[in-house]
């Protein structure tokens, strides 16, 4: 990794890597909202971050002025080397319309609530494997024994790749995600064991074609009777593996560790059961996982800002969902907050398409993980670490369960 | 009451048919839409029906009268 210089003033030098964001990015843009809602940096070859809720949702809802070519924010401007909109790398994340409509209405079927909803009981009883798993030991680690476990068996499953395969797809979500700050060469080179394993798995389904999505996809048509072409599919398949995974693990593991840190919310979410719908949905507000990135389209002057074409624009949604313009006690987790028009999942046309399945899987493995362990507290809060990058969450977490 | 979801908006976040599935239900692609003719007499049910629409991201659901 490079070292970079430490950030000194966040309204015109952000980081989203710094070690301070990385730590408790909160106060950073609390402080921001208050006087640079639309923050400037000259790092990653320049860029914005919108700190509102507004701001948020007007760069999310406006397609015409940005494009999603690429979501991930790199060393330096992406120029001409990612893929051409409108297909892009990883469609429809990668895609801007008219194309990523086509792209996404392909995948929704098979993430709508029916699908997803059949796979509780299974996700149910993987949980309470893992659980056994775990055993009756009183120090766990529920971010990699438990939380991380969880989506990549789903998605392993949904994609009809070998179970054995789960803790290799870790790895390549480690790779593609936390990989932002090497060099543009070394992350080639790291990334080809995911090429080249999804490609197997490609090839294995065109000559024992199965019913799950890689499948789907190899038979499915586009609206003018087209096969989707290989890149389309393979792009995919990396979106579901990379989308699907860490920013799940995240939403668990973060959960799980508000718990450890805020007994009384847990006392409470153990003795009533019936509040897991409106506590997920707050956890899902309070520690959102994602933020995405856009590149404006055009030189132009935007939310007061003098943008030029190629700007990265980091898509802020956790901060948004703090902004006490839109939330009453916005810096407060209220475990049963009713009115919570979070944008963890995005806004507009690029809504995560694995909304259902992540909320489901959030639910499923938090109410199991109470009712195993109805007290438990960090066994060394400074050990704990959290994800760097587009994607945080709590990742190693260690636990002490108390009787 | 009347309740309705403006396709358009609608970006299937599915806030509405978890907070008040007796008045909402969602298609194959995931996008909700209203069950029935979107009438709401019940009280308790109403009150579902304005958190969904004060839940939704895309402020997709209309409501008219009370
Ligand atoms: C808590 C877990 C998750 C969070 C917080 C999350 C968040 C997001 C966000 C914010 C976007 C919008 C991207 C943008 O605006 O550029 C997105 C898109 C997407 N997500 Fe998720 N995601 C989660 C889980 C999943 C899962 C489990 C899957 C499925 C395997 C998934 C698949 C996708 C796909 C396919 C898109 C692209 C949709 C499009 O561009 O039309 N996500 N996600
Ligand atoms: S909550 Fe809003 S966006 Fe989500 S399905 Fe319902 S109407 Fe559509």
């Amino acid at each position: 990794m490079t070292i970079k210089p430490p950030v000194g003033d966040f309204a015109t030098d952000w980081d989203h890597t710094d070690p301070q964001w990385v730590a408790n990015p909160y106060p950073i843009w609390e402080d921001l909202r208050g006087r640079c809602p639309v923050a400037h940096t000259d790092r990653y070859g320049g860029g914005w971050f919108p700190s509102t809720y507004e701001g948020v949702a007007a760069v999310a809802n406006d397609t015409e002025n940005f494009t999603s070519r690429t979501v991930v924010i790199g060393n330096g401007r992406p120029g001409e080397d990612a893929p051409p909109a409108p297909i892009g790398v990883a469609p429809p994340i990668s895609s801007d319309p008219p194309f990523h409509q086509i792209a996404r209405r392909l995948i929704l079927p098979a993430f709508a609530p029916g699908p997803v909803n059949a796979l509780e009981p299974q996700i149910r009883e993987l949980c309470n494997h893992l659980l056994d798993e775990m055993g009756a030991g009183l120090d766990i680690n529920a971010g990699d024994d438990f939380a991380a476990h969880i989506p990549v068996w789903v998605i392993a499953k949904m994609l009809g790749f070998p179970d054995e395969d789960r803790d290799l797809f870790r790895e390549f979500v480690h790779i593609v995600l936390e990989g932002v700050d090497e060099p543009q060469e070394q992350r080639i080179v790291s990334f080809q064991p995911v090429l080249d394993y999804i490609e197997r798995q490609i090839e294995d389904h065109v000559a024992n074609p199965r019913d799950d999505l890689t499948s789907y996809m190899l038979n499915v048509e586009l609206p003018n009777g087209d096969k989707l072409l290989p890149e389309h599919i393979f792009g995919t398949i990396i979106l579901t593996l990379i989308a699907g995974i860490d920013t799940t693990w995240s939403a668990i593991s973060s959960s799980i560790w508000h718990l450890a840190t805020h007994p009384a919310d847990l006392e409470r979410l153990v003795n009533e059961p019936e509040l897991m719908p409106l506590a997920v949905e707050e956890f899902l507000r309070f520690y959102a996982p994602v933020s995405m990135a856009r590149l404006v389209k055009e030189d132009m002057d935007y939310l007061g800002c003098p943008m030029k074409k190629d700007d990265w624009i980091l898509l802020g949604f956790p901060a948004a969902n703090r902004d006490p313009a839109v939330f009453e006690n916005a810096d407060q987790f209220i475990i049963d907050r009713e009115v919570n028009r979070h944008v963890t999942f995005g806004l507009g046309i690029h809504r995560c398409a694995g909304s259902n399945l992540a909320r489901l899987e959030l639910r499923v493995a938090l109410e199991e993980f109470i009712k195993r362990f109805p007290k438990f507290e960090l066994s060394d809060p400074a050990a704990v670490t959290f994800s760097q990058g587009q994607v945080r969450g709590a990742r190693f977490l260690p636990l002490t369960v108390l009787n | 009451m009347k309740v309705t979801i403006d396709a358009a908006r609608c970006q299937g976040q599915g806030r509405c048919f978890g907070i008040a599935p007796e008045i909402f239900d969602f298609d194959d692609l995931g996008n909700g839409v209203v069950i029935g003719d979107g009438i709401v007499d019940d009280e308790e049910l109403k009150s579902k029906a304005r958190l969904a629409q004060a839940n939704c991201p895309e402020h997709a659901i209309n409501i008219e009268g009370n």
